[in-house]
C-alpha cells in the first residue's frame, strides 16, 4: 500500500505538545516521524510494543481474556458496589474522556484525581494564594531576553522546549540565541545546565531559602548571611540584577521545585518572586508540565467542578482539599474501596505504601500497554492511544488547546477511552435504575 | 559492610522517558531505570564500582539496583534514581498535607550488594504486591 | 412528536412587538412561538403573572481560559457556595465564578435563556467552546478579541481595509465567533512589555498605529462585513479617574461613519469608564456627560457594568488595568498574555458601601441607566463577574424600578459619595416594559438575533414567567417583591420545554452555540490565505492547520450568515 504523510501532527508525549510533526503511515503503521524529538519518536515508532489486545478479568488462576461487554459489566458492578471509589490518572488521555471520568466520579459519589497531585499540584496550591503572572509560549519566543530554568531539565524531559519556545527559538523581537540570556538553577550540573550562560548550583532542599533571598535582593533588602543554599550572596544579588534589568524575563520550573522540601511553599515563593519582579519589569512564570494533557485534566475538572484535581464527590457536591482528598493520601489512609485507573501507572509511580494499598482493593485499569498497574489489576481494558489511534483535545503547558488526530486505526477491536468510559457510565446507570 | 548516608533524588532521565514509551517490560526500560547514579567518590567509599549492584535503603523500604556513574554531574552525597517502581520502593507516602509525596531529597543509605540480584519488573511486582495479588485471586474477585 | 404548550392569562411584555403589559396568550409548538395550539395542549395559567421573552445577556464572562483561571484562583469563593446534585442537575460550585453547569442552571432559574461570552482570545477559543459545550440549557456565543491582534494592527497601519475585513471574516470563521470585540485597543500589546498606553492617539510601539485608528478601522470592517452586532468596545483607560472623556472620545471617533441605520459602536460596561475627576479623592460620576452624548447621538449603544456591593472576581482582557487593580487592592493576581493577540488579568475584589470610590462606581451605573432616554440603547449588565455576579441582576432591576430601593441602599453608602452623585435627585423609575427592553428585547436586537428577545410568531420559544402582578399594587413601592420575582422565575421555558419551575430546575438540554459567518469574495479569501500562511509561523507557536475550529467542535452549532461588501 502506498505511503501517506500527514503534517501538522500534534505530539502526545510531554507538555510541549509540539504540533509540527510530519508522520508517514503505511499499511496502518507509522513508519516515519519527522521533526519529532527522541521521546516522541520513541512513542510514534514504538506504540505497538507490549500492547494490551483484549480485556482481561482476574480469576482464581490469574487473568483470562473476555469481551469488552463483560469487562465493562464487571467494572460497573464493582463501582456500583463501592462507597468510595477513586478515579485516577487522566493526564494521558483526551479532554473528552476526562469529562466522562468526572461524571463517573459524580455518579458514584467517589473521588477523582489526576497526576497533578504528584507532580505540579504544589504549584496550583501556590496559585490559590498568590496568583500567577504568565503568558502563552509565543510571548516568550517573541520577547524574552532572560530565561531561567529552575529545577527543570528540558534537554531530558522537554527536548524541543528551547528550540521551539525559548532560548534557541526565533521571535519577532529576539531573533537569535545571542539576544537572550539563559540561567539554570539546579542541584546538579545537568545537560541543560551545560548550555546555560549562567549555571547556579544550589544545595538540595533549599529552594525556599534561595527564592526568599532572591526576593529580598530584588526588593533591595540587605541579606545578612554570606551564602544561602550554597550560593554566595554576591551571586544572588547578581542574579537579581539580571532579572530586574531585563526587558522580559521567563522563569520555567520543574519538579525540582515541587517535590523537594517546602513543596507548595517553594511555589508560593517562586510565584511571589515573579509577581514582585513585575513592579520593576515584565516577568512571567510557567510550570514545565510533564504529560501532554495534565493541563487538560486540570482545566476540565476546574470548569466542571471548580477545582483542578483531588476532588471528592462523597458529599454530593465537589469538595477539594489536597493533602486530604489527593490520591496518595487517600490510599495511604486506605480510604478508597475500589479504583479505576485511566492511562496512568500509579503502582509504579506512587510511594510504596500507597501503591500497596491500591493493589489490595478492587482495581480496574484502562491503558494501551502492560504496566505494573495492569499486572496488579482485577479488570484490564485495553485502550487506543490519543493522538495516534484516536483523536481528542489536549492542553499545552501554557493553556493553548490543540486537537489531536487519528493517524492509524487501533489494534483490532481496541476501543478509545471515551468509548470505554461512556459504556461504563451507561452500564452503571442502568444497574442503578434496575436496583 | 561499609555504607554511606546520602540524599536521594528521583527524576526524569532521557532514557527513562524514551524507554517507557517502548514498553515497561523491555530490557531497555529495565536497564534505564533499575539503577542509581552515584558519584565516583561515593562509590569508592563503599567499595563498589560502576556496574555493580547496590542496596538503597530509606525509612520506607529498600531496593537493589545497579550503581552507575552519573550521566549528569552529581554533588557528593547526592544520588539519583530515575522514576520507576524501583525508586518508589524507597519513597514515602507522607505528603505533609500537600498531596505531594517527597520524591526528591529523601535521606538514604547506600551499601554494596554485589551478590544480590536485581529483580525483573514482573518479579518486583510480585514481590511488592504479590501477597495481595494471591489474596485477590483466591477471593475470586 | 409535537410538543405544544399554551401560556394563558398572563400579562405580556414584548416590546419588539409593541406589547407593553397587555393580557395575551402565548402558544408554542416544537420550540417556536405559533399562532395557536390544540385544546389538549399542556397549559400554564399565568394569571396574575408577568410573561416576558427569556432574558438575553449581551456581556457575561462565563467561559474560556480566563474564566477558568478565575475559578482556579478562588477555591475559597467556591467553598461558600455549593450546588448539590439533584434529580435533574449535576453538582457544582461558585459564587462569583461558577462552574459551567451551575452557570447554566442559575441563569435558567432567573428566566435568562441566552448568554454571550464577550471576550475570547482567538488562539484559545477552542477552550471557550469546550466550556460553552458544557454549559447546559442556555443558548450562547462568544466574541473573539481583535483589538490588539498583530495582523489587524498591521493591515490597518498599511491602510489595507479590505484585506483587514477579509482577515476578520476568516477569524470569525476560524474561531466560530460572533462579533468583533475590542479591549483596550493597542494597550494590551504594549502591556506585553509591561508598559502602559496613555491615550487614544498614543502610538503602539513597533506597530505604528494608534487606538483611535484601530477602533475606526474595525468599525469600517464591521460595516464591510455586514455583521449583525456593532463593534463591541471596552475602551482604553479603564479604571482611571477622568476616563469618561476617553469614553466620549471613543464614541466620537467613529461618529462620521454613522449611516443612521443602527448603532455602529457598542461601549461595554460603561460604568468602569465613566469616572470624572482627576484622582481617587475627587472621583466623580461622568454618567451625566456620557448619557448626554448618548442621548444626542444615535450611533452608540452601551451596557452598564453595574457594581454590586460584596465580594466578586474581576476578570478582563485588559491586562494592564488588572495589574493596576492588583497593586491598588493588594489582592492576588493572575495575568496571561496571549501571543500576537491579546491578554487577560484576574483579581478578586470587594466593593464596599463605605468606600468612597466604590460608592461612586455604584452610582455611575444607575445614573447612566436612568439618564439615558432610549431604553433600546442601554442594556442591563454587571459585566459578570466584574461588577458583581449575574445572580445579583434582580437587585439591579429593583434599583432601576424603585427609587425607594435606591434610597435604601444610598442611606448606607459613603456619605461624601452620596453628596457628590446626582443619583439622589433622580426619581425616574423604570417600568416593566423598559425592564423587558433593557434585559431582553434591546440586547437581542443589538445582537441581530431575530428569533430572540420577543414573543412574535416564529420566535424561539424562550419564555420567562415571573410571579409579579403589576395590576395589584405599585411595584416600585415593593422592591422586595420585584427582587423575589426576578430571582426565581415562576417558569423558565427554553425552546418550548419547561426547564425551571419556581427556582427548581426540572429538565436539561443542550442550548445552541451561535456564530457568524460573513462571506467574502473567493479572490479576496485566497489572497488572504496566501498572506496569512506566509506569516503564521512567524507569529504563532502552532501550525495554521491547527488553528481553525471546525463546526463539529461545537455541540449544537447555529450559524448566522451574512454577506460582505467585498
Amino acid at each position: 500500500m502506498k505511503q501517506q504523510t500527514t503534517s501538522s501532527v500534534v505530539c502526545t508525549v510531554c507538555g510541549c505538545c509540539c504540533d509540527h510533526l510530519e508522520v508517514t503511515v503505511q499499511d496502518n503503521k507509522i513508519i516515519n516521524a519527522k521533526n519529532a524529538c527522541a521521546m516522541s519518536s520513541s512513542k510514534l515508532l514504538g506504540y505497538m510494543n507490549e500492547r494490551l489486545m483484549q480485556p482481561m478479568i482476574r480469576g482464581k488462576n490469574g487473568f483470562s481474556n473476555c469481551s469488552y461487554e463483560k469487562a465493562i459489566d464487571v467494572t460497573a458492578r464493582t463501582l456500583a458496589r463501592s462507597r468510595s471509589p477513586l478515579f485516577y490518572g487522566w493526564s494521558l488521555t483526551s479532554c473528552e474522556a476526562i469529562e466522562v471520568g468526572v461524571e463517573l466520579a459524580e455518579e458514584t459519589g467517589g473521588f477523582i484525581d489526576n497526576t497533578t497531585s504528584t507532580c505540579h499540584g504544589p504549584m496550583i496550591l501556590g496559585v490559590h494564594e498568590i496568583g500567577e503572572s504568565s503568558c502563552t509560549l509565543g510571548e516568550i519566543r517573541h520577547r524574552a531576553d532572560v530565561v531561567v530554568y529552575w529545577g527543570s531539565n528540558p534537554v531530558h524531559a522537554h527536548p524541543l522546549h528551547m528550540s521551539r519556545y525559548t532560548v534557541m527559538s526565533k521571535g519577532r523581537f529576539r531573533r537569535s540565541r545571542s539576544e537572550r540570556k539563559m540561567i539554570v538553577i539546579d542541584v546538579r550540573r545537568t545537560d541543560t545546565a551545560k548550555m546555560a550562560d549562567i549555571f547556579v548550583q544550589m544545595e538540595p532542599n533549599k529552594d525556599y531559602e534561595l527564592l526568599s533571598a532572591l526576593r529580598a535582593a530584588v526588593r533591595g533588602d540587605e541579606i545578612e548571611q554570606e551564602e544561602v543554599a550554597g550560593v554566595s550572596v554576591d551571586r544572588i544579588e547578581e542574579l537579581a540584577e539580571i532579572m530586574i534589568n531585563c526587558e522580559f524575563g521567563a522563569l520555567f520550573f520543574g519538579l525540582g521545585l515541587t517535590m523537594s522540601a517546602g513543596k507548595n511553599k517553594n511555589l508560593d515563593a517562586a510565584l511571589s518572586l515573579v509577581r514582585e519582579l513585575n513592579s520593576k519589569t515584565k516577568f512571567v512564570i510557567m510550570p514545565m508540565r510533564g504529560h501532554f494533557n495534565v493541563n487538560g485534566a486540570n482545566n476540565v475538572m476546574t470548569w466542571l467542578t471548580g477545582y483542578p484535581y483531588a476532588l471528592d464527590f462523597t458529599q454530593g457536591f465537589p469538595r477539594y482539599n489536597p493533602g486530604e482528598t489527593s490520591a496518595v493520601d487517600l490510599l495511604a489512609r486506605s480510604e478508597c474501596d475500589s479504583s479505576l485507573v485511566v492511562a496512568s501507572d500509579p503502582i509504579s509511580n506512587f510511594p510504596h505504601q500507597a501503591a500497596s494499598n491500591l493493589a489490595s482493593i478492587p482495581l480496574i485499569t484502562i491503558d494501551p500497554h502492560t504496566t505494573p498497574t495492569t499486572m496488579c489489576s482485577d479488570v484490564v481494558l485495553p485502550s487506543a492511544h490519543v493522538g495516534i489511534e484516536t483523536g481528542g483535545t489536549i492542553y499545552r503547558m501554557d493553556g493553548v488547546v490543540l486537537e489531536t488526530r487519528t493517524l492509524v486505526k487501533p489494534p483490532k477491536g481496541v476501543k478509545s477511552d471515551v468509548e470505554i468510559l461512556s459504556a461504563i457510565l451507561r452500564r452503571l446507570k442502568s444497574i442503578r435504575r434496575l436496583g | 559492610m561499609s555504607s554511606i548516608q546520602v540524599t536521594l533524588l528521583t527524576g526524569r532521565s532521557l532514557s527513562q522517558g524514551r524507554s517507557k514509551e517502548q514498553g515497561k517490560l523491555s530490557d531497555f526500560y529495565h536497564r534505564s531505570v533499575a539503577c542509581c547514579e552515584i558519584g565516583a567518590e561515593d562509590l569508592s567509599k563503599i567499595g563498589a564500582s560502576h556496574g555493580e549492584n547496590v542496596r538503597v535503603i530509606t525509612e520506607h523500604g529498600s531496593v537493589v539496583v545497579k550503581a552507575i556513574l552519573p550521566t549528569q554531574a552529581l554533588p557528593q552525597g547526592v544520588v539519583f534514581m530515575p522514576y520507576s517502581l524501583w525508586a518508589t520502593q524507597v519513597s514515602g507516602s507522607d505528603t505533609d498535607g500537600s498531596g505531594m509525596p517527597s520524591y526528591k531529597g529523601t535521606p538514604a543509605t547506600v551499601q554494596p550488594a554485589k551478590d544480590e540480584s536485581i529483580l525483573s519488573l514482573e518479579e518486583l511486582v510480585r514481590r511488592s504486591f504479590g501477597k495481595k495479588e494471591r489474596r485477590k485471586s483466591a477471593a475470586g474477585r | 412528536m409535537t410538543t405544544e404548550l399554551a401560556i394563558v392569562n398572563g400579562t405580556v411584555f414584548d416590546p419588539l412587538n409593541q406589547t407593553g403589559g397587555e393580557k395575551q396568550d402565548i402558544f408554542i409548538r416544537d420550540g417556536k412561538i405559533v399562532n395557536s395550539v390544540r385544546r389538549k395542549a399542556r397549559t400554564i395559567n399565568a394569571s396574575g403573572m408577568v410573561v416576558m421573552p427569556g432574558g438575553v445577556d449581551i456581556h457575561s464572562h462565563i467561559a474560556g481560559s480566563k474564566v477558568n483561571s478565575g475559578r482556579l484562583l478562588r477555591p475559597e469563593d467556591h467553598r461558600k457556595d455549593v450546588e448539590p446534585r439533584t434529580k435533574h442537575t449535576l453538582s457544582g460550585v461558585g459564587h462569583s465564578v461558577p462552574s459551567t453547569r451551575t452557570t447554566g442552571y442559575r441563569y435558567t432559574r432567573m428566566g435568562y435563556t441566552t448568554v454571550f461570552e464577550p471576550a475570547t482570545p482567538p488562539l484559545k477559543t477552542r477552550h471557550t467552546h469546550e466550556e460553552l459545550n458544557a454549559t447546559p440549557i442556555i443558548d450562547k456565543a462568544c466574541f473573539p478579541l481583535l483589538g490588539n491582534n498583530w495582523f489587524v494592527m498591521e493591515y490597518l497601519r498599511d491602510g489595507k481595509i479590505e484585506e483587514c475585513a477579509a482577515y476578520v471574516a476568516w477569524m470569525l470563521k476560524a474561531t466560530k465567533g460572533y462579533a468583533i470585540k475590542i479591549v483596550d485597543p493597542g494597550g494590551v500589546e504594549v502591556w506585553g512589555w509591561g508598559k502602559f498606553l496613555r491615550g487614544l492617539d498614543d502610538t503602539v510601539a513597533h506597530f505604528d498605529i494608534t487606538p483611535r485608528e484601530i477602533v475606526r478601522g474595525l468599525c469600517k470592517v464591521n460595516k464591510i462585513l455586514n455583521l449583525p452586532h456593532p463593534i463591541h468596545v471596552h475602551t482604553n483607560n479603564l479604571g482611571n479617574p477622568g476616563n469618561y472623556l476617553t469614553t466620549i472620545e471613543t464614541m466620537d471617533a467613529v461618529r462620521d461613519l454613522d449611516d443612521g441605520k443602527k448603532p455602529i459602536i457598542h461601549i461595554t460596561h460603561v460604568q468602569f469608564t465613566g469616572f470624572s475627576g482627576s484622582s481617587w479623592l475627587n472621583l466623580g460620576s461622568g454618567a451625566p456627560e456620557i448619557a448626554d452624548y448618548i442621548n444626542k447621538h444615535g450611533h452608540v449603544s452601551v451596557d452598564l457594568g453595574q457594581v454590586i456591593f460584596g465580594d466578586t472576581t474581576t476578570m478582563t482582557a485588559d491586562g494592564p488595568f488588572q495589574y493596576f487593580l492588583h497593586k491598588l487592592s493588594g489582592n492576588k493576581w493572575v495575568n496571561v498574555d496571549v501571543e500576537a493577540e491579546t491578554g487577560s488579568g484576574i483579581v478578586p475584589f470587594q466593593y464596599k458601601r463605605g468606600n468612597y470610590v466604590n460608592a461612586i462606581q455604584w452610582g455611575i451605573g444607575l445614573e447612566l441607566a436612568l439618564l439615558v432616554k432610549d431604553p433600546w440603547r442601554v442594556f442591563m449588565t454587571t459585566d459578570h463577574p466584574n461588577g458583581g455576579p449575574f445572580t445579583a441582576y434582580p437587585k439591579v432591576i429593583a434599583w432601576l424600578m424603585s427609587s425607594k430601593a435606591r434610597e435604601k441602599t444610598m442611606s448606607k453608602i459613603n456619605r461624601t459619595a452620596k453628596k457628590r452623585l446626582d443619583l439622589p435627585g433622580i426619581d425616574r423609575e423604570y417600568t416593566l416594559e423598559e425592564i423587558s427592553t433593557v434585559t431582553r428585547a434591546a440586547p437581542a436586537k443589538s445582537l441581530g438575533l431575530t428569533n430572540k428577545g420577543h414573543l412574535g410568531v416564529g420566535a424561539d420559544a424562550d419564555v420567562a414567567i415571573y410571579d409579579l402582578d403589576p395590576s395589584k399594587r405599585d411595584l416600585e413601592q415593593n422592591p422586595i417583591a420585584i427582587r423575589r420575582a426576578f430571582k426565581e422565575a415562576a417558569y423558565t421555558i427554553k425552546d418550548g420545554m419547561i426547564m425551571s419551575k419556581k427556582g427548581q430546575i426540572t429538565g436539561t438540554r443542550l442550548g445552541r452555540t451561535f456564530y457568524v459567518e460573513s462571506t467574502i469574495s473567493s479572490e479576496l479569501e485566497s489572497n488572504l490565505l496566501k498572506e496569512i500562511n506566509s506569516k503564521f509561523k512567524d507569529y504563532y507557536t502552532i501550525e495554521i492547520d491547527n488553528y481553525p475550529i471546525a463546526e463539529s467542535f461545537l455541540h449544537n452549532p447555529s450559524k448566522i450568515s451574512c454577506k460582505a461588501e467585498v
